[in-house]
């Protein structure tokens, strides 16, 4: 919710139907996922939600499939035939993604008899270092959600951050453990800064941060592909436009050996998530942000400075998606590429939504989303499935709990009250 | 229609809301519900307009039980509420808000799609409006009217879905008394047309003068009915439950040096027109000046730019000789001012946040409060648990989110919050809106106490009881202006004729130009 200039009305209409579909559409939308992430959905919900994106992605993935599709031909005639190719395809391409994102039996087996032991724990590896980027971006949003503001500029800021620290990382010489903390500050004053201007446009011009972040990363986009091009940052001998590679003294360290790739970035994102959590509940800057974004003219009734927040709490969120950049050039990619921001801008909205405005909620959702995507390297391998699929699976997730009447009514929930309608209900009391 | 509640029982946790109510309401009569703030008024009438659902108990209309899930369900059995904060679309006109959500209205257009019959609506406004002298036009946009107009069309609205018995929750507390005086006739005519009516207040002059019957509410029970002609003292001794003195005792002010001194100051509303032109006084230590005047008369803005929320124009005020014009509300907060606004649910409280949080909404960032960037909660929450006793905030818990307080209670805990910290100026905009009898005594007293202690207060009110009771000083303000300045034993008709614009304009210019204060200020 853009904390609107009214107050919202201390009762719900009398025609809630009717009432509600008056409100201005955008307006209506951004309360509604304000309501979802800061309020939240049940528990149960999400899980639901999680269940219920799982089997339609199943029915997607069979049905999607030129082996299944045929037999389906002969539905009548062979009606067996058919369902038993529809499970096995969608079955096959779930096992693959869960041996690409947890454990592969296989590798357990062969460590027993002296195969690596590290195999095993490659899976884990793998969706530790998706969910590590997603974490940080997904405080990023989730944090300014808090204050009343909707962060769209994950991508921007993560580019902000990546390229300073990449920059630091190959440009400089310094000793060991002091190249890669410089390298880490940089990200963070690089994304910092990319915040910092929206949250300033937003305070002294009232310019809508939605739009102000989405053409910002477009500005991010682009000036990263200029400095791909320039001196400074190419690399010798490669006309495609990538970076030089980052020194060993400024690379995160390994967490679990050499071979595997999750590193130090991920316990810095687990620390942000702890310090975020903390600034939320605990601190008396959270408690501005969070007056801030649930009645501005209250908070400045008791002499709160709204445009200062709205300054602050982009910096921070700034600082965390280019805490991610940092994370992602420095811990795994080692350089700098055009497509290096990936879709974790904007894959931190969801995460956010499905972490329920809570740090732990963040932490959880993109543990879930880093083993989607370490899974579907894995299911694309294995049983061509598209990973794409994994995308589709993410949007339907979040589309059962943005809707989460639809997710009772199909699995008849009854009298769990979602957050908006709750506070609606608290709110007539109050009348 | 003839309505018969049965042992209705709510609980909110180990809150119980409503401890079986027996209540019936009889055709075309006017019943009113008085009671405490947190006595359960509002919740009784939320469970029988469908918004909540009761534990226990029963609703008969005509002698036949029906049950309620949603509002649908009651609108369809007649019965309408009018909430007291209004449910209108600004940017729509009168009739088109009065059609919204009416299937009736709806004719099939091309391609099946539904389309909002426009003439009918403005027809079926105008009928009703007519009908019973809810005289409102259908082609404005609500935005523009005041708020007394806009309660008309919620009225309206209800009558056209045929309504035979409307809930009122409060409906005087936001209006002018004009305002008051025109609902009344309305309500007159609608029951003369057979329409019952339940009206919620907590003003026992209106009770008196509205009533039928009267049913008294403490602490979720009901204590009793009384007749219309039952005194205020023995009406509020009903409701709480012991004797109230309705006018606080108050020694004769013994003033000190000046603490807030006002000079020209001009201010413009949201619209950039001039809502204070060039306002002077001043207010002693030890003295409380009561602005009266009907709401939207510059009250309001003169109050946010005295503590930073809206810029002056022109002129400048200074709080002890210290100059604040253009400084920052956080500023003006530490140099002592305390602030009670208008509107608590727009500007006093964070309704999502708990009791505790909302009583340190203007000091979270202080020590105790805070240990350099970190709340300190045993603090927040121990002084939050000392002011919910002192000021009889009646809440399940500190830890209980505001919304679930009481309309009442809610104002308590924005006045405990102002009233708790030691302040040279009190700015107080209708610090008792919505309170019941027993606490404004309470509140009063405070007030009193604050004046007592060597600080000054500026209480803004539209109740000439508040003024009457409280005020050292009395300035009324009339489009913008102090009009006139008087001592407090002004006369309530004189006070009513400067109210309405009228009397002493000699006296007016002499204010406005800014040497009142000495002139009409008490010996
Ligand atoms: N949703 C809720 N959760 C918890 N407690 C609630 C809730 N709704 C109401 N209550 C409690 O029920 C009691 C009755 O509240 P109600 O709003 O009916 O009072 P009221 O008589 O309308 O008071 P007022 O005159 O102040 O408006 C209060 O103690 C209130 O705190
Ligand atoms: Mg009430």
């Amino acid at each position: 919710m853009t904390p609107p200039e009214t107050p919202p009305p201390e009762t719900p209409p009398p025609d809630v139907a009717a009432d509600v579909a008056a409100e201005p559409g955008a307006e209506r939308w951004r309360s509604a996922v304000f309501d979802a992430v800061v309020e939240g959905n049940t528990v149960t919900v999400t899980f639901l939600a999680f269940v219920a994106a799982i089997v339609v992605g199943g029915l997607l993935i069979a049905f999607t499939d030129p082996n299944v599709l045929p037999k389906f031909g002969h539905f009548f005639s062979t009606p067996g035939a058919a369902i038993a190719a529809a499970w096995s395809s969608a079955s096959g391409a779930y096992t693959a993604m869960f041996r690409g994102a947890i454990i592969d039996i296989h590798t357990v087996s062969a460590a027993f008899h002296g195969g690596s032991i590290t195999a095993v724990f490659e899976p884990i590896s793998e969706t530790l270092v998706n969910a590590t980027p997603l974490i940080l971006t997904g405080l990023a949003v989730m944090l300014p959600f808090r204050c009343g503001l909707f962060n769209i500029g994950g991508t921007g800021q993560f580019i902000g951050g990546a390229v300073v620290a990449g920059w630091i990382g190959f440009a400089l010489q310094l000793p060991p453990v002091v190249h890669v903390i410089a390298a880490i500050a940089g990200g963070l004053v690089g994304g910092a800064v990319c915040g910092w201007l929206v949250g300033f446009l937003r305070a002294r011009t009232g310019a809508n941060e939605v739009i102000v972040t989405i053409m910002f990363n477009y500005v991010a986009q682009f000036l990263l592909l200029y400095l791909l091009g320039t001196h400074a940052f190419r690399r010798p001998k490669r006309i495609d436009p990538i970076s030089r590679v980052v020194h060993g003294t400024a690379r995160m360290p390994h967490l679990l050996g050499s071979t595997l790739r999750v590193n130090f970035g991920f316990i810095l994102a687990i620390g942000a998530a702890f310090a975020v959590s903390w600034l939320i509940k605990r601190s008396t800057v959270g408690f501005e942000f969070r007056t801030i974004g649930a009645n501005p003219d209250a908070a400045r009734a008791a002499g709160m400075n709204v445009e200062r927040g709205y300054i602050v709490v982009m910096l921070v969120a700034g600082a965390l998606a280019g805490l991610a950049g940092a994370a992602v050039v420095l811990g795994t990619d080692y350089s700098l590429t055009p497509g290096i921001y990936g879709s974790y801008g904007f894959d931190a909205i969801t995460v956010a939504l499905l972490g329920r405005g809570t740090s732990l909620g963040v932490v959880l959702a993109s543990l879930l989303f880093g083993a989607l995507h370490a899974g579907g390297v894995q299911m694309q391998a294995a049983t061509q499935t598209p990973i794409d699929i994994v995308i589709v699976i993410q949007a339907l997730i979040v589309l059962f709990i943005a809707a989460p009447p639809l997710v009772r009514t199909i699995f008849r929930l009854r009298g769990q009250r979602s957050g908006p309608e709750k506070r609606a209900a608290l709110k007539v009391v109050g009348a | 229609m003839k309505l018969e509640l049965r042992g209705i029982t709510k609980r909110f946790g180990s809150v119980v809301a409503n401890d079986h109510i027996d209540l019936t309401v009889e055709p075309g009569q006017i019943h009113a519900l008085l009671g405490e703030n947190g006595a359960g008024k509002s919740t009784l009438m939320n469970i029988l307009y469908g918004l909540t659902r009761p534990d226990e108990g029963e609703i008969l209309i005509d002698e036949s039980p029906v049950a309620f899930t949603r509002p649908k369900d009651a609108i369809a059995a007649g019965i309408g509420m009018v909430h007291q904060h209004f449910m209108l679309v600004p940017v729509f006109t009168v009739a088109e808000n009065v059609v919204l959500g009416d299937e009736r209205t709806r004719r099939l257009g091309p391609l099946g799609f539904g389309l909002l019959d426009r003439r009918r609506a403005r027809e079926d406004v105008l009928r009703v409006s007519q009908r019973f002298g809810l005289t409102v036009d259908p082609d404005a946009l609500v935005e523009n009217l005041p708020v007394g107009v806009q309660q008309r069309v919620e009225i309206i609205k209800a009558l056209l879905r045929d309504a035979t018995l409307l809930i009122l929750d409060e409906p005087t507390a936001v209006l002018t008394p004009g305002e008051t005086e025109d609902l009344f006739a309305v309500m007159r005519s609608l029951k003369e047309s057979g329409h019952s009516i339940v009206f919620i207040t907590h003003k026992l002059n209106e009770v008196q003068q509205m009533a039928d019957t009267i049913t008294v509410i403490r602490q979720g029970k009901v204590v009793g009915s009384m007749p219309p002609t039952a005194s205020d003292e023995e009406l509020a001794a009903r409701m709480v439950g012991r004797a109230v003195r309705l006018a606080p005792e108050k020694a004769a002010a013994t003033l000190g040096e000046i603490v807030l001194s006002v000079e020209s100051l001009t201010v413009s509303d949201d619209l950039g027109n001039t809502a204070v032109r060039g306002v002077s006084f001043d207010i002693k230590a030890g003295e409380i000046l009561g602005i009266a005047g009907v709401q939207g008369n510059g009250q309001t803005e003169l109050c946010e730019a005295l503590v930073g929320l809206r810029p002056a124009v022109d002129g400048r005020f200074a709080v002890r000789g210290r100059d604040l014009t253009g400084h920052a509300t956080r500023e003006i907060l530490h140099a002592g001012v305390g602030y009670v606004p208008e509107d608590r649910q727009a500007e006093g409280l964070v309704t999502e946040f708990t009791v505790a949080e909302n009583l340190a909404l203007d000091r979270y960032d202080q020590p105790p409060y805070s240990k350099g960037l970190a709340l300190n909660l045993d603090v927040m929450n121990a002084a939050a648990t000392d002011q919910v006793k002192q000021f009889d905030i009646r809440t399940e818990s500190i830890g209980s989110p505001a919304s679930s307080l009481s309309g009442g209670n809610q104002q308590k805990v924005v006045v405990a919050r102002e009233l708790s910290r030691s302040v040279g100026l009190l700015i107080a905009s209708q610090p008792t809106r919505g309170v019941d009898v027993g606490s404004i005594e309470f509140v009063h007293r405070r007030i009193v106490e604050v004046r007592n202690q060597g600080s000054a207060v500026l209480l803004v009110s539209t109740e000439l009881d508040e003024i009457a009771a409280l005020a050292d000083r009395i300035a009324v303000m009339y489009e913008g202006e102090i009009v006139a300045m008087r001592s407090a034993d002004v006369s309530r008709e004189e006070l009513g004729l400067l109210m309405a614009g009228g009397g002493a304009g000699a006296g007016a210019s002499a204010s406005a130009a800014g040497e009142p204060a000495s002139a009409a200020a008490p010996a």
